[in-house]
């Protein structure tokens, strides 16, 4: 068919409706990431999930990573697939240590509601306007965010209460 | 010299802790309240640790909220802890119902990230194993469904068919369920005659034993009416929601990522991807139940178009040395002693694969910064995404249809929990 929208197609339409956004663009092994600005990811998470001719109707995963530097610790990953064309994006955004807070997109894909409260689970990522923003794994007085770097491996003795004799 | 204390003392103290205010619960008019009722994490019929919280009225559902974590084993920490090789065996323990799908996900996300293939005759075995672990985790699925609405000799008979892929997981592997097959670059050890003779046996006979399933299933009036028209979501719901796999193509949507993003050798090989319009119960168990077929056509075309030749890749620095040559040669055993004390060391950089396991999208998210361990992995659990439409599938039904529908969407907890 003559309509094959390519990845590349489609960064030049997001670089274009979004030229101050978009922080750069990397390839590796055939998947492409978008580092966007946190400000503006629920904008751009409904530009592409509109957009004609590769609509990316479908959310596959939202996940957090600790990257452990002073600067835009934690990151936070969507990785979000076209039904349509099978082409697959990741876009990411860095958010600071002190404020680790970022829009919600489950306004766009309500299937990011459990995804983004796993994230806040392990890292303690704050996701504004989230309809439900509470543990999944831990338990709800759970102190200390498990999947954060400064966390140990073997876990905080006491830091879940055990049965006593 | 102290007296007894005396029966009206006595009494009055017992009442007091009985009449605690934990236990006690006044109600104006029962009949006018809605009820909480906590189906626990450990239940007959929840297909493992889930827990439901359900608010009733009367029978009828009219609120549900599932609460998961109580198989939470910390995999994604351990993960960042041990190199890529060390990790093969806790993926057995993911979907601890098919775990040669688990293998086979985890070594394709980190061979792609390595950038090396394996050869031609692990990738058909991969799909081989791959598909045996599917209709092993289906027949479970009806089996399951089957029992939880009360048609107990399905599950019997799913299960019979189940303990003979156990046997050959355990001629294959060594190991009935924890199989930890599949290596980076290669496969644990070569499928040999015997095995293969015993697959083909066990496909020769697969198609009468399911019949026989699907004769006390398919026109049994108790089994449709229990599933017709229960847990019902749209088309676009379910898209939405983020579901996978059968429950996603129970919906009509025709997305299975052997066809859509193929990998090993699924492209040349011939299959139909099973899909039903209906988005209920039904129509996802008669997804299953085709997709249980179609595996066998593709299991019995692999083993015809299976190729001989080497089932490691050679890539010396990357994939674990043959045992023997590590014995005889002196590259191999540096290299096996370089790889198993520093481990693999990739490339700088992210991959994102995923396989079409049973229960959906199964996929690794793998960030590496070049070291022995990778510095991310997150695991796409299937069953988590599928656990999240559970509000949305439950309300408006009763208490019977809770079972059903958790049959149909077939979660399992030890990869929704991670």
């Amino acid at each position: 068919m003559a309509d094959m929208i390519t990845t590349i197609v489609i960064i030049e339409k997001l670089r274009a409706a979004f030229p101050n956004d978009i922080q750069s663009v990397k390839e590796f092994r055939g998947e492409t990431t978008v580092y966007v600005r946190p400000a503006a990811i629920v904008m751009i998470c409904t530009f592409l999930k509109d957009l004609p001719g590769s609509p990316f109707d479908y959310l596959v995963d939202v996940c957090g990573a600790d990257n452990f530097t002073p600067e835009g610790r934690f990151e936070v990953i969507y990785n979000i697939y076209s039904l349509q064309t099978k082409i697959r994006l990741r876009l990411k955004t860095r958010v600071e240590e002190n404020d680790p807070r970022l829009p919600s997109v489950t306004s766009v894909w309500p299937g990011a509601d459990w995804p983004e409260r796993e994230a806040y689970d392990m890292f303690g990522i704050e996701f504004t306007g989230h309809p439900d923003l509470r543990r999944i794994y831990m338990p709800e007085e759970y102190a200390h965010y498990p999947l954060r770097k400064d966390f140990p491996l073997m876990g905080i003795p006491d830091s879940i209460p055990l049965p006593r004799k | 010299m102290t007296t007894a204390p005396t029966a009206d003392i006595k009494r009055t103290k017992i009442l007091a802790a009985l009449e605690n205010r934990d236990t006690s619960v006044q109600f104006t008019d029962p009949l006018e309240n809605e009820m909480i009722l906590n189906m626990g994490p450990q239940h007959p019929a929840t297909h493992g640790v889930l827990r439901l919280l359900i608010r009733l009225d009367g029978e009828t559902v009219v609120a549900a909220l599932p609460d998961v974590g109580y198989l939470h084993r910390g995999y994604e920490k351990l993960a960042e802890n041990c190199s890529y090789h060390e990790f093969i065996p806790h993926t057995d323990r993911l979907d601890y119902i098919s775990p040669l799908m688990n293998n086979t996900a985890y070594v394709l996300a980190v061979e792609k990230l390595l950038g090396i293939e394996a050869p031609r005759r692990t990738q058909f075995i991969r799909v081989i194993i791959s598909e045996l672990a599917r209709i092993s985790s289906h027949l479970l699925a009806v089996g399951s469904l089957g029992i939880d609405i009360g048609a107990l000799t399905v599950f019997m008979y799913t299960f019979r068919d189940r303990e003979k892929l156990y046997d050959v997981f355990e001629h294959l592997t060594g190991a009935r369920f924890t199989t930890s097959y599949t290596r980076i670059g290669g496969l644990a050890q070569d499928l040999t005659d015997e095995v293969i003779g015993e697959i083909r046996a066990f496909l020769t006979q697969f198609p009468d034993s399911l019949m026989q399933s699907e004769k006390l299933l398919n026109r049994n009036r108790i089994f449709i009416e229990r599933n017709d028209g229960i847990g019902v979501i749209t088309r676009e719901q379910a898209i939405a929601m983020s579901m996978t796999g059968p429950n996603l193509r129970g919906t009509g949507v025709e997305h299975d990522l052997r066809r859509a993003n193929p990998y090993l050798v699924y492209n040349e090989l011939d299959f139909e991807i099973p899909a039903f319009d209906g988005g209920d119960c039904l129509a996802r168990y008669y997804v299953r139940l085709n997709e249980m077929k179609q595996s066998v056509r593709i299991i019995e075309q692999a083993l015809d178009k299976l190729p001989t030749g080497p089932i490691h890749a050679f890539e010396p620095k990357k994939v674990l040395p043959r045992k023997e040559r590590i014995y005889t040669k002196m590259e191999e055993l540096i290299h096996d002693f370089m790889l198993i004390n520093f481990g693999t060391e990739p490339p700088v950089g992210e991959v994102y694969h995923a396989v079409e396991g049973s229960k959906g999208e199964l996929g690794f998210y793998i960030q590496s910064r070049g070291k022995e361990a990778p510095w991310r992995l997150k695991i796409h659990s299937p069953s988590f995404m599928n656990l999240q439409s559970l509000p949305v599938l439950l309300k408006g039904g009763m208490i019977s249809d809770i079972v059903a529908i958790i049959g149909s969407i077939d979660p399992v907890m030890g990869e929704a929990d991670k």
